[in-house]
Order: C-alpha cells, then structure tokens, then sequence
C-alpha cells in the first residue's frame, strides 16, 4: 500500500523556525548567563531587567508556554474544551517530588539520579522522569477522556473541570489518603533534586542554564505540535474540531483521534509539570487551582487558538503580566504619579476583560489560524447559514 | 415474564436498550450503596443524622435556588452560565451591604425584619438587572456563533464579577450580623434553628412562583416556545430577544434572593465564594436534569443532603473531600445518565 503522505494542500514541511529559534534562544541565554552578571553593565539596563524580566520570570513563563501549548492541542486543535488542565500540572509535578527527592525516605533508589547513591528517597534522572511524568499524564488524560469524550462538548468541559478540582485535591488532602502519605498535603514536597547536564548539576538558582533547558523542552513542543498538525492526526483533529459528523463521515475514528489529542495535550502537561517541580525547586499543592486552568486558556484564547507561534506569544504576555509585568507597571504607575493602587489586584480584571473581548471582537487571537478564523465567523459570513446552523444545534 | 416487561420498560434500538439497562443496574447499585451507607449511619447515630440532613437540606435550598438560574439559561439557548456563581456572590455581598450600611440595621428587630423584606425585593431586582445587562453586551452577540465562544466569555465575565466582588467586599472573608429571628426550636432531641424555618418559608414559595411562572403564563409559554426552536418561535409573533433577556433576569433574580439567604444564614461573604458553590449548583442542575425546573429544585436539595451528610457523619469521607464527593457525583451521572433524574432521554439528532 502507498504510504499515505499530507495531501498538497497541507503546508510543506517548514523547519526555517528552529534557526530563528535559535537564534532568540541563544540571544536570551546569553543576556541572562553571562550579560547580567558582567560588571561592565550598565546599572541602569541591569535594573531594568530584574524589574521588568528577572530570570525567574522568564523561566516561569517558559513553562507556562510548554502548558499551553500542551493546552492547544487539546482546545485548538481538536476543538475540545479544557477546563481542568492544571490536574495534568499538578500529575506531573509530583512525578517530579515522586522519582526526584527523598519523600519517599523509607526507599533507596537511585538511579542516573544526581544526588549521591546513598541518599534516602527515589532519585531517577530528570530527563526520563520528564518521560515519566509525561507518560503518567497521558494515561490519566487516557483515563479522563475514555468515559466522557461520548459526551456534547460542554459536557465534557464539566467533566475535565470535575477533574481538575477533583485531582489538585487529593494531592492536597494527599497527607492521609486512605492511610498513606502521597504528598505531604499542604506542606509540599520541598528540595527537588538538581538537572544532570553531564558536566554540572543545575540547581534552583542556575537560571540561565535552566532558561536553555525550559527553552529546549519548549522547542520539542513546538516540534511535535508543527508536526503532528501537518499529519494525519493533526488533519483528523482539525477535521473533528470543524465538523464533528463530516469528520465521522469521512472515517475519522472520533474516539481514538479525540483520546489521542487527550493524550498529547497531558504529555505536555507532564512536562511542564516536571519543568516547574524543578524551577519552584518543589511540589505545593495549594498552587495548582481553577484559575490555573482558566489562566492557560486565555493564553491559548489570546495567542490564537491552534496557531503554535500565536499561542507562545499568548502566554508568554499573560504569564509576564501575570507574573512580573503587572507589579513593574504598578511601581512605575506609583513612583510617577505619587498613587497607591494595587496593580496586582487587577489581575482577575484583565484576566476576564481580555476573554470577553477577545471572543466578542477577535475570536481567532492575536495571531489568527486562517482556517479557525474562518470558522469561528462563519456567523458573519451568511446569515441565513448562520441562522439554519443554529437552529439544529 | 420478566423479558415481556422489560421489553416494555425499553424502547428503541438494541444500542439505546443497552445503555438502558447500563443505566438502570448503575442507578440501582448507587442507590443501594446510598442506602446502606445512611442506614448504618442512621444506626450509629440517628439524632446527629437528623441534624446534619435538615442543615444538609438548607444549604439544598440555596443550591436549587442558584440551580435554576443555570437551568433556565441553559434550557433557553444551551449555555452554561459560568458567571451565575458570582452573580449569586455579588448579591450576598450586595445583600450585607445593604443591610448592614446603607440601612443599618445590625440585630433581630422590627428594622432589621423591614432590612430584611426590602433587601429580599432590592437584591432579587438587582441580581436581575446584573444578569440581563451580562446577556445584553456580551451572550447576545455571541448567540450565532460557535459553542466556544460563549463559553469562554462566561468564563471571562466569572472573572470579571470575581473582580468587582473583590474591590467590593475585600480580599478576606467578611462576618455579618443577622436580622432575621435567630433562636432554636426543639423537636425532642433535634434542634432546628429559625434561620432554617424562615429560609423554607421563603424559598418555596419563590420556587412555586418561579414554577407557576414559567408553566401557567404566557411570558413562561414564550420562554418554553423559544427553548424549543427559536426560529419558529420568532415566526410566531415571540420577540426572542425579550424572552431570552426575561428568562435571564429570572435566573438573575433567583441568584438575588439565594444571596441574601445564604448571607443571613451563614453570615460570612468572601469573593471566591461563588465559584465552588456556583460549580456545586451547576451539579445539582444536571443532576436533576438541566433544563428542567423541579429537576434542579430535587438535585439541589439532594446534593446538600448528601454533601451536609458526608461533612458530618461518623462514617463519610469528611468535609475535606466535600467538593470530590460532590463532583464524583458530577462525572458519574454525566457519564452515565447525562438527562439527569428527572429530564427526559433524548436521542441526538443530526
């Protein structure tokens, strides 16, 4: 049989991404290892950054888009509403207390860990416990969709959202789970083991050659995302996020294709999970809540949904705002103006304001997907199709 | 014989008898769980059960009372109101605002019972003005679009109530004195505060009006016209815009009246407050079966009886596990039953 190939309408093969890529990553890398710590900066420009971009700023926004992009496959690409990512964070952040600390100190088990032999807890590598995690949350996202994805699609947004709520609880009752310690509840699960780099283990405070490793796991997502779109899968999934029945119709197995598109979005999870156990340098179970999941979507929503650049940028904003850019303009706001308004407050505000108006004026994102933008006005484009389309919905 | 009858009890087609009969012995298994797990409990500690069930039954009322809000707009035009939660914040907020400012009235006194009665009418007309003007600048313009969109934007608007409830009321919980006729009355061993009496006497009857409402005027023929088909309804002279806007300001209204009750009898207000409540009534509704009135009425009361049993019976899982239980509950009926208990099996069309 011919091996089936994407059909000529399907974009080429586009790899020109990873030199500019690169080229940021590397710029970035270098301004945060070895610019910052130079002292022939000017102070001035030094300041600037640890106000408005601090290392850990930047690091956390990584790991942020690793999520939504996680996010996107699932809601941008096959059209699923998501309403309870943060459970596959918070999965995958304690794989990472799990297999890379000494929570379970009754254990000895090492190994490839980078923390001597003899120390008490599970200690796996942290490149195969991002597998691991990944894999972990894959199956839950297996686990979670299997019985719903029958369901109409705000149906299944309850269900995810049931989940999410229900998950970050166990963990955070996690200290007496039917008798065992799974994840010292509200205490957390401090000290993650360092990144072995071969040459160096990379500790919390290693930002800069940290920034490298979150832009590298952020360059596989964006990979596998790219490739999957382009290939039978990703087609399935588009398809399926654009009509349903059609999709059916056509062959579109619609469980597989959706468990998988549930499956990719919770690896990603994972990953950033495990990423963010290592940049917190630990697992707290009152982070992961609601507003994670929302704040998530709204990059997605912002950015573009299903288009990868779009929703990188998306979420690098809203983790900048959310994070450090808020605060920054506040103290700025403040000093020149002699005020005292609490900036960080107003977060829910702009949260809300910026999905409102998004889906009220700019349904497609900062940086639209054509074929989505398409879709998502169809309404616009005849009314007497919109009209019938409502009808039997 | 038994095959004659189930052959009755089942129509349709061999697939659709089979998720039957899934259903049925998944219906039968949980209740006969429920019942063990209450009979023992019932045992163990009959006067505790008692209690914990009323005060489970009152926290049901609220429930229902913001149940309907979504079940009335997602029967209307299939949206699922994320922001009706926070609306039910808000009017709490707004509730002990007025109360306990605006009219001052702090103590169970003729004022304080006068607060009380205006506030009822105030907050009800406030939570529907707030909802129908949430309707008019955003879920209208999105009424043709994809299902998405309106979704997010009720998310977005949760969001934005949240904020407003937060500049209002502030960042921590806030106490409130009551001025409704506290006190408690005894029924042998049981006890059984006033608060409770007075928010039965109060919200039943709403819940009858709502009823009589929707089922016996012509507005209520128009909302249930408009439910069904939009387009037909408009062919029959109903000015849809104006059923869907009166259909959101009596869920609005429901809201109002459900945040003044449970701000008299819990006495506390925080801003976060209506999200898990808003979530633990959005589960009431489909267990009763959204779009259905006495479906979210029953699903409301039976949520808060089993979440007021699970937080205080000797043998439950605790208040701790309060929101798992009550979204376990979710999923399971979602999955397995998503008409709920009292809404009607449909098949999709296509």
């Amino acid at each position: 049989m011919a091996k089936t190939t994407a059909p000529s309408n399907v974009a080429k093969s586009n790899r020109k991404w990873i030199t500019g890529y690169s080229i940021i990553g590397v710029l970035l890398f270098i301004t945060y290892q070895f610019l910052l710590p130079w002292e022939g900066l000017p102070l001035g420009i030094y300041d600037a950054i640890y106000q408005w971009m601090p290392p850990s700023a930047i690091n956390e926004s990584l790991v942020y888009i690793i999520m939504a992009l996680g996010l996107n496959i699932v809601v941008g690409y096959a059209g699923l509403l998501d309403l309870g990512y943060v459970a596959f964070w918070a999965i995958g952040g304690y794989c990472a207390g799990w297999f890379m600390s000494e929570f379970f100190y009754f254990l000895n088990i090492n190994f490839l860990g980078s923390v001597p032999a003899e120390a008490p807890g599970i200690h796996i590598n942290f490149w195969m416990v991002l597998f691991i995690g990944g894999f972990i949350c894959a199956l839950f996202g297996i686990l979670i969709g299997a019985p719903t994805l029958r369901l109409k699609s705000d149906y299944l947004a309850l269900v995810t959202l049931g989940f999410g709520e229900i998950i970050p609880q166990v963990f955070f009752n996690g200290e007496n789970f039917f008798g065992y310690n799974i994840s010292n509840g509200t205490k957390g699960i401090v000290m993650v083991d360092p990144i072995p780099v071969g040459v160096k283990n990379l500790g919390p405070f290693d930002f800069g050659w940290k920034l490298l490793i979150f832009l590298f796991l952020t360059a596989i997502m964006v990979f596998i995302s790219l490739r999957l779109r382009r290939g039978r899968l990703g087609r399935a999934w588009l398809a399926i996020r654009e009509d349903e029945l059609a999709a059916s119709m056509m062959g579109v197995p619609l469980m597989r294709t959706k468990l998988s598109a549930y499956a990719v979005g919770a690896f990603a999870g994972g990953l950033g999970g495990v990423a963010f156990a290592t940049h917190v340098n630990g697992v707290y179970a009152e982070r992961f809540n609601f507003t994670i999941s929302i704040f998530l979507l709204a990059m997605v929503v912002l950015g573009g949904m299903g288009n990868v650049w779009g929703v990188i940028l998306g979420a690098f904003i809203l983790s900048w705002v959310n994070g450090n850019g808020l605060t920054a303009f506040g103290q700025l706001y403040n000093d020149r103006f002699g005020t005292d308004v609490d900036f960080a407050s107003f977060t829910f505000l702009l949260f809300g304001l910026v999905l409102i108006f998004m889906m009220l004026f700019k349904r497609e994102g900062l940086l639209p997907e054509s074929r989505l933008k398409l879709m998502l006005h169809e309404d616009e484009l005849d009314d007497a199709d919109a009209t019938s389309k409502s009808g039997d919905k | 014989m038994a095959k004659v009858s189930e052959s009755k009890k089942f129509t349709g087609t061999p697939g659709q008898i089979r998720r039957q009969r899934i259903e049925q012995s998944g219906a039968i298994v949980i209740t006969l769980l429920m019942s063990v797990w209450m009979l023992v409990n019932l045992v163990k500690a009959p006067e505790q059960f008692v209690q914990v069930a009323i005060s489970g039954l009152r926290n049901g009322l609220i429930y229902a009372l913001i149940a309907l809000g979504y079940t009335l707009v997602y029967g209307i035009i299939e949206l699922i109101n994320f922001a009706h939660g926070d609306l039910f914040m808000l009017s709490a907020v707004f509730s002990s605002f007025f109360i306990t400012y605006w009219i001052g009235a702090d103590q169970s006194n003729p004022k304080g019972w006068l607060a009380f009665a205006s506030c009822l009418v105030v907050v009800m007309i406030f939570g529907a003005v707030v909802n129908v003007l949430i309707e008019r600048l955003a879920y209208r313009r999105l009424r043709n679009a994809p299902r998405l969109a309106p979704l997010i934007t009720a998310v977005g608007m949760s969001f934005l109530l949240n904020f407003i409830g937060l500049k209002w009321n502030g960042s921590t919980p806030r106490q409130w004195p009551t001025v409704i006729p506290s006190g408690d009355i005894y029924i042998g061993e049981i006890r059984i505060s006033l608060i409770t009496l007075w928010l039965f006497l109060i919200g039943l009857p709403l819940l009858l009006a709502l009823n009589y409402l929707v089922t016996n005027t012509k507005q209520g023929k128009a909302m249930r016209a408009t439910s069904q088909d939009k387009d037909a309804s408009t062919l029959m002279g109903i000015n849809v815009n104006k059923t869907i806007a009166f259909t959101f300001a009596l869920g609005g209204a429901m809201a109002g009246a459900a945040g003044l009750l449970y701000q008299q009898s819990i006495g506390t207000t925080s801003y976060n407050l209506g999200f898990q409540l808003g979530l633990i009534a959005f589960t009431s509704a489909v267990l009763g079966g959204i779009g259905n009135l006495w479906g979210a009425v029953v699903g409301g009361l039976l949520i808060g009886l089993i979440q007021g049993l699970n937080d205080g019976l000797p043998y439950a899982f605790g208040q701790q596990w309060s929101q798992s239980v009550v979204f376990t509950i979710l999923i399971i009926i979602l999955v397995f039953r998503p008409a709920g208990l009292l809404g009607k099996v449909t098949t999709e069309k296509v």
